[in-house]
């Protein structure tokens, strides 16, 4: 039996494509028309809405919360300022992911902590004898995501304080049409965007504000088809698709370290001791198994494949998410985890784990593609990510 | 002499047709020996009231070996199982709390979020561990045991691949397998969880068919043995068998009859036949004997070596050594025909009466059951495991009226006093009244009612003390050390006599892996 966020009424109201999705057993629109090209450009040029309520929300509070969030996650919360915002994933002793989220410190000794998947139990079993209690906020606060270069104005126009003073990854209190809500300069998309956290009474009154706002900005409600293009090409990982939780799966092979999902730069091994520090020191050393890249597929090379079978090239209309081999010196080097053409870039990339060998920035590789249920290779190009990262993002 | 046939199987019980069947595929001439009317032993499907088909005993499948169902082809000869997709535990009598477990996974973490958020996050990574411990189990569930103390050839090589398989495993499931062969249901669970109901529901599976309560050390193991089901390639999950459980049975005699077994009925064995310590023959009650090349017993091992062959013929310390196997039936089965269907009191959504239905309030409920047990009573408010095939397979009942299976334990094989037809009618009330607590209008529904007690699973099914696994699955009795030690190949101290049951490795439900080890054994030795 599926759960109904506090937007419910206005994005069911949207939704003529009748596409949903199960998210953390909410409903969640894959798209709101049949088609979700325009919510994607509403991504990129304009501005689109997000109802991300689904997301676990749990709030760390009392004198050793800090103590908690350093014991658990792999960067250094210490350095977290109040109304500051961090990324960050955490690992089990060995070192594997468990989940990521972000840390928003909301006041000196309250922290509020977003996570994919539930983590209520892994924060309490770390949490004995500290002074700390975990409160599962995931239903009390309901949040939408604001994202695209438009974003800004409308907020602007409607925040009873500017958001143009807030800076990335940082948050601030504020009223939106008389809600009261914490509005975060954070986001799933890689561009400007701000997600808005309120009370889930006030749910329908902050959409309906936002809708109308937004009207001459081309806003529009979004859903997970158009967010998941956003996100390939933002470089963001997605849990179960591009990794596995160490927490989902029993067998070694499924796991991954953040040194292998490329966020090594968010392990910070010199501060006190966090779950999986051995371990992620020892792999430090020894350097990881496998490395996080992106991908260029060749339009020439995808184009030759297809002309070898009398046909004109044909490019993904939405993202993948079913992982294929990727090749080099006639040999498997690993997985390609998702995929899709960017209609913004005008390039096929593609999120992919390889050998470290092969994952510097302009190395031939190839990936599978299927045409007809034929397998071919695909030219590549290794490169850096993000595929996309404009300077408004953090401006 | 007539020795038409190549093999005799004594016992047409699932296991028995699974040799069968493997046997006659394989080319050999087979005479299944049934002593009812009906094939099947405990898996069985009977009309005992007009127009309703009681699944009479087993009730539910989910243990049937995967390769049994791909080697005989059984969605062929009918075999059809429907999901029984949640669990309802009414926790109070009267209206009150309840747990519902259900298969949709984010409607059941919401369900135990209502009890403790710390259990909704635990749950699936209990279930994960579980199915991490099955699949660390399996590979033993699958071949024939080896003899660690006097190993040949075959023995070498099975330890071999079970040593390498183990290696292989997580030290961490090591560690948690160690703690599922030592430690009680209820131990092992409080270690996970902290809601009492949500741990009574799991520890059953750690007390079913087996003469221990749930904080009796031993039982965790015996828990996993029931995780360990898959349908299609899915772990843990229980299912029905179209038509009942005697619809499994059919369709390994349907499997049989077509590699050309030949099945009969009302086909009682008396005797082994053994000569010069070699089986030859069958000696039927009816006077008739019947010889052959091997006989296979699919009984339990009391009746294979105690009753069917004459002590004489087997050495001491093995006739030693299945006296002292543990039968000690615990549990009963009720049967009802209903003219409608109940009324839960707590029960939040009437599609929960298709799923199982658990009278397990509390740890502390089913322990007190137990207790009752432990000094020679049936429990006064036992738990009870009841399904209403009906709700799942309307063809079991006139349109509208439905069939109830209740499994009901405790109900010692040996009760004070023995049983006897007052006894059994009591212990039926007692289960009646018990589910009334919880589904008041269900006296007035039912149309009919069978109660069957271990000692009535002795006299109509044969299974000794009552027990449903041919003996309990206890660690003692398991693997290399079941039915014996020394005797856990599928062979006996007799040349050519064969035992094939549930008490043979790897032991009880309907899995058919018993009847397919023995049968492969069996031809193994034919060369």
């Amino acid at each position: 039996m599926p759960r109904f966020t506090p937007f419910y009424s206005r994005t069911s109201a949207l939704c003529a494509s009748h596409s949903w999705q199960e998210w953390s057993g909410f409903l969640s629109a894959n798209m709101y028309e049949l088609h979700h090209v325009r919510e994607y450009y509403a991504i990129r040029t304009a501005a689109a809405l997000m109802d991300i309520s689904p997301l676990y929300k749990y709030h760390l509070h009392g004198p050793d919360a800090l103590k908690l969030l350093n014991r658990v996650v792999t960067r250094n919360v210490s350095k977290c300022a109040v109304g500051q915002v961090m990324y960050t994933p955490w690992c089990d002793e060995r070192g594997k992911v468990i989940d990521d989220g972000t840390i928003a410190r909301l006041e000196e000794n309250l922290y509020r902590l977003t996570a994919a998947d539930p983590n209520l139990r892994w924060f309490q079993d770390n949490a004995i004898g500290l002074d700390v209690q975990i409160d599962d906020v995931t239903e009390s606060i309901a949040a939408v995501a604001l994202q695209g270069p438009l974003s800004r104005d409308i907020l602007n126009a409607l925040s009873s304080s500017p958001v143009s003073g807030l800076h990335y990854y940082r948050l601030m209190q504020t009223t939106i049409a008389g809600v009261s809500a914490t509005i975060s300069r954070t986001g799933y998309t890689g561009d400007l965007g701000y997600e808005i956290w309120i009370a889930p009474a006030d749910a329908e009154r902050l959409w309906d504000a936002l809708m109308e706002t937004g009207q001459p900005y081309k806003l529009r409600a979004a859903g997970q088809l158009a967010l998941d293009m956003a996100r390939i090409e933002a470089g963001l990982l997605l849990v179960a698709v591009d990794f596995v939780s160490a927490k989902k799966t029993l067998f070694e092979v499924q796991k991954s370290t953040p040194f292998e999902l490329g966020l090594g730069w968010a392990v910070k091994l010199d501060k006190s001791n966090f779950v999986g520090r051995e371990a992620l020191r020892k792999e430090k050393k020894r350097g990881p198994a496998w490395a996080t890249v992106g991908l260029e597929v060749h339009w020439e090379s995808l184009e030759q494949i297809y002309r070898s079978f009398g046909m004109p090239i044909h490019l993904p209309e939405s993202a993948w998410s079913i992982a294929v081999p990727v090749y080099a010196d006639g040999r498997q080097i690993g997985k390609a985890t998702s995929g899709m053409w960017s209609p913004i870039l005008k390039k096929y990339v593609v999120l992919a784990r390889i050998e470290p060998r092969y994952a510097k920035p302009g190395t031939p590789v190839s990936m599978e593609v299927t045409i007809e249920a034929h397998r071919k290779q695909a030219a590549a190009t290794v490169v850096t990510l993000p595929f996309f990262n404009p300077e408004r993002k953090r401006k | 002499m007539n020795t038409q046939y190549d093999t005799l199987i004594i016992g047409g019980g699932h296991n028995g047709l699974t040799t069968a069947a493997y046997l006659a595929r394989a080319g050999r001439k087979v005479l299944v020996l049934e002593r009812r009317h009906v094939l099947g032993g405990a898996a069985v499907s009977e009309e005992i009231y007009p127009g309703f088909k009681y699944t009479v005993c087993s009730y539910v499948v989910s243990l049937l070996r995967p390769e049994v169902i791909r080697e005989l082809d059984l969605p062929r000869h009918g075999l059809e199982i429907l999901p029984v997709d949640s669990s309802f535990v009414p926790m109070q009598a009267s209206r009150g709390d309840y747990l519902a477990l259900w298969s949709d996974p984010a409607t059941t973490r919401e369900e135990i979020k209502r009890h403790s958020p710390r259990d909704a996050d635990a749950y699936p990574e209990f279930n994960q561990m579980m199915y991490n411990m099955g699949f660390a189990v399996k590979p033993i569930l699958g071949m024939v045991p080896p003899d660690p103390l006097a190993p040949g050839l075959d023995d070498v090589r099975g330890l071999l691949d079970l040593l390498k398989h183990f290696k292989g495993l997580e030290a961490k499931t090591i560690h948690q397998l160690t703690k599922l062969m030592t430690m009680s249901a209820a131990d092992f669970l409080d270690e996970w969880f902290e809601t009492d109901v949500l741990k009574a529901l799991t520890a059953i599976n750690g007390i079913i068919g087996t003469m221990l309560g749930p904080r009796s050390p031993g039982t965790a193991y015996v828990m996993l043995h029931h995780f360990m089901g898959e349908l299609d390639g899915a772990f843990t999950v229980w299912g029905f068998q179209k038509g009942g459980t005697g619809g499994v049975s059919q369709a390994i005699a349907g499997a049989a009859r077509r590699f050309g077994a030949e099945l009969r009925c009302n086909a009682a064995a008396a005797q082994v036949i053994v000569k010069n310590g070699q089986a030859v023959g069958v000696a039927l009650e009816s006077g008739e004997e019947i010889y052959a090349k091997t006989i296979v017993s699919g009984l339990d091992p009391r009746q294979t070596f105690l009753k069917l062959v004459e002590p004489k013929h087997l050495p001491g310390d093995f006739v030693h050594a299945i006296r002292n196997f543990k039968f000690r039936g615990s549990s009963g089965k009720v049967n009802l025909a209903l003219d409608g269907l109940p009324t839960f009191t707590s029960m939040p959504d009437p599609a929960l009466l298709q799923g199982m239905i658990e009278i397990c309030p509390s740890l502390d409920y089913v322990e007190q059951a137990y207790d009752d047990a432990k000094y020679g009573d049936f429990s006064r408010r036992p738990y009870l495991d009841v399904l209403i095939p009906s709700t799942i397979d309307p063809t079991l009942a006139p349109p509208g009226k439905h069939i109830m299976t209740i499994f009901v334990q405790y109900a010692p094989y040996k009760l004070n006093g023995g049983w006897d037809d007052q006894k059994r009618e009591a212990f039926g009330d007692a289960v009646i009244n018990t589910l009334a607590e919880f589904a008041p209008n269900i006296k007035d529904v039912i149309l009919h009612r069978q109660v069957l007690t271990p000692w009535d699973l002795e006299q109509e099914f044969g299974l000794t003390e009552g027990n449903i696994f041919h003996g309990e699955l206890t660690l003692d009795q398991l693997f290399f050390l079941r039915p014996a030690p020394g005797w856990a190949r599928f062979r006996t101290p007799i040349r050519n006599y064969y035992q094939c049951g549930s008490g043979t490795h790897p032991g009880g439900g309907i899995t058919g892996g018993p009847g397919r080890l023995a049968a492969l054994e069996i031809l193994k030795d034919w060369k």
